[in-house]
């Protein structure tokens, strides 16, 4: 508690919109990091009251226009059997913000191949390590959403240092600017390690996430425009 | 006045959602219910309310959930094939006690079938998808009652916080009928103090539906709340038909567009000294157990008339508990046992003298 006459400041502290629960998260999981990102950027926004998240694949109409609502999705809800439903949100027009974690596998359901998943990484179902011939090759969605013109920001970001931290709080508090704005989807993928998913302890995890998927994954802005844009358009009279 | 129109089934519903203060159609086109998502199309934008085609069946059963979340009336129709690929949603929508509507407009099964008409959903629409849910499945049999049943389903669905399907069939939507256009009534409802509108709209008490009742929160408040949920519906919301069933020695049972070939066929029977009655359910989620049990005290026959090979029977065999013969006029008797036949009522008037 943080009292008038006291001369200690809270200099860092739990966000207002993050509520305390136990986290169910496992030791080294950076899960946790973007989760504290969305909270300050919904403090900083002041949009607390009037946000909705949804997690996993599901879509809102319904709530009024103020309404700011994001989505936290994963490897297999985003780019795998929910990939057809996020293209065609933006194919409608939706002004959604979606936070999407790559952590190269299904963490969740004990560490098997996602479409994410890097060339030569074992998993429990590619024990071989993943075969192009056999289980294809990684995707990138962040570049994809780049491409859909109902998309007007798409970032790719990680959270394995503070410089890193700082950029994806920024991208992600831009992607709801644009919704708060009113003018389109912005799209925010977070890469993460997951160390039970690579069977390795934390520190190690790491390293592998630094050599890995930073290589296969590039970071930085594939999109940020002020304005849909339409190619052309048949004039009704 | 009341104002009367001509309309087929499948805009009867679209007029009932309007009527009931439906703001959320979101659907996909498919044979036999294109009526109706072409008549949302065209009004629901006209009224400030959203129109939304989606991309799929399971899209379109998403936003229904999304929708039906943050409390307003929402609502999906679609046909048999793709009733199939809304089931995951359903039963979804099911653990998050989401009061929606889901029409299913059947066609020919299994497959894609048949574009045409068929009864042969009975059992997944009564029955459900994984996880043992119950839903409230209505049957109309006239464009009236389409009309009429949508608006029911919307108080019913939230009334008990659940969703309702309403279960036609090719033949009930495109059929017209002349429709009297009118408001039911209705006792007030729970306020939806759940829904998920972001905090501000509940003094700043966050709100939160979710889909694993078994992972998050108390499995078991789960299943007793369902429970006692389910065991009041059967108590209160069972509801039927019956015609001529006081001396009757064959009951047909029947729902739907082949209640309406029964009932003709129970008349033609009546002219030629046959007595038959015909019991139509309303209701066939819950579905008139007791009164049926309660009528093969007198009546020793039963025959069910149904557009598929036998699912409602199973229903009516429960019911009657050995108390009473029961036979089937099923698919196989249509006029032509292939997509476009269907049941005639002289078929329905053979079986029934046939019937010994
Ligand atoms: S399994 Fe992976 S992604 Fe899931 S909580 Fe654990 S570390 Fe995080």
């Amino acid at each position: 508690m943080e009292e008038k006459d006291s001369p200690r400041r809270l200099i860092c502290g739990r966000p207002k919109s993050l509520m305390q629960a136990k986290s169910p998260l496992c030791s080294g999981c950076q899960h946790g990091i973007v989760g504290r990102i969305i909270s300050e950027v919904i403090d900083e926004l002041g949009i607390m009251g009037n946000v909705v998240g949804i997690g996993g694949v599901g879509l809102k109409r319904g709530l009024n226009e103020e309404a700011v609502v994001f989505t936290i999705q994963g490897d297999g809800d985003l780019a795998a059997i929910g990939i057809g439903d996020l293209i065609n949100a933006t194919v409608r027009g939706e002004k959604l913000t979606t936070v999407f974690f790559n952590n190269a596998g299904y963490g969740t359901t004990g560490g098997q191949l996602a479409p994410t998943t890097l060339i030569g990484q074992v998993t429990t179902t590619t024990p071989d390590g993943r075969r192009p011939e056999a289980g294809g090759f990684p995707i990138h969605v962040a570049e994809l959403m780049a491409g859909l013109p109902g998309v007007v920001y798409s970032a790719r970001c990680a959270v394995n240092t503070l410089a890193q931290f700082k950029r994806t709080k920024k991208a992600i508090k831009t992607a709801f600017q644009k919704q708060i704005d009113g003018i389109g989807y912005g799209f925010v993928e977070v890469l993460s390690a997951c160390p039970p998913l690579l069977n390795m302890r934390p520190t190690k995890a790491r390293e592998w996430f630094e050599k890995h998927m930073l290589a296969e994954y590039p970071l930085g802005e594939f999109k940020n425009v002020n304005e849909r844009e339409i190619k052309y358009q048949i004039e009704n009279n | 006045m009341v104002e009367k129109i001509l309309i087929s089934g499948n805009e009867a519903i679209g007029y009932g959602a309007i009527y009931a203060d439906c703001t959320h159609y979101f659907g996909y086109p498919i044979t036999p219910q294109n009526e109706l998502i072409e008549f949302m199309a065209r009004e629901f934008p006209k009224l400030g309310r959203t129109f939304v085609q989606a991309e799929s069946e399971f899209a379109s059963i998403s936003m229904v959930c999304g929708a039906a979340a943050t409390g307003v009336r929402a609502m999906t129709s679609t046909a048999s094939t793709a009733f199939s690929l809304m089931q995951e949603g359903i039963s979804g929508i099911a653990s998050m006690e989401l009061p929606c509507l889901i029409v299913n407009v059947q066609r020919g099964g299994p497959g894609a079938g048949s574009t045409q008409h068929s009864q042969m959903d009975y059992l997944i629409a009564t029955r459900g998808a994984h996880g043992g849910y119950k839903n409230i499945v209505l049957a109309p049999f006239s464009v009236q009652e389409a009309f009429e049943l949508t608006q029911l389903a919307f108080y019913l669905a939230d009334k008990y916080r659940i969703h309702v399907i309403l279960l036609s069939d090719g033949i009930m939507g495109q059929m017209y009928e002349s429709v009297e256009l009118k408001k039911l009534g209705f006792p007030p409802l729970p306020e939806k103090n759940w829904a998920v509108k972001g905090s501000a709209a509940h003094n700043y008490v966050r709100t939160f539906v979710h889909n694993s009742p078994g992972i998050i929160g108390s499995y078991y408040d789960y299943m007793k709340r369902s429970d006692e949920k389910y065991t009041k519906i059967k108590e209160n919301e069972v509801r039927y038909e019956t015609y001529e069933i006081e001396d009757a020695d064959i009951v047909l049972v029947s729902y739907g567009s082949t209640a309406r070939v029964s009932l003709r066929a129970m008349y033609l029977a009546r002219d030629e000294g046959i007595r038959v009655g015909l019991f139509r359910p309303i209701t066939l989620w819950p579905f008139p157990r007791e009164a049926i049990n309660k009528i093969a005290d007198n009546t020793k026959k039963f025959l069910v008339v149904e557009d598929c090979m036998g699912q409602m029977i199973e229903d009516v065999e429960l019911a009657v508990v050995g108390k009473a013969r029961i036979g089937l006029v099923g698919s196989m008797d249509r006029n032509l046992p292939t997509g476009s036949g269907m049941i005639l009522s002289r078929k329905v008037l053979e079986k029934i003298k046939d019937f010994n």
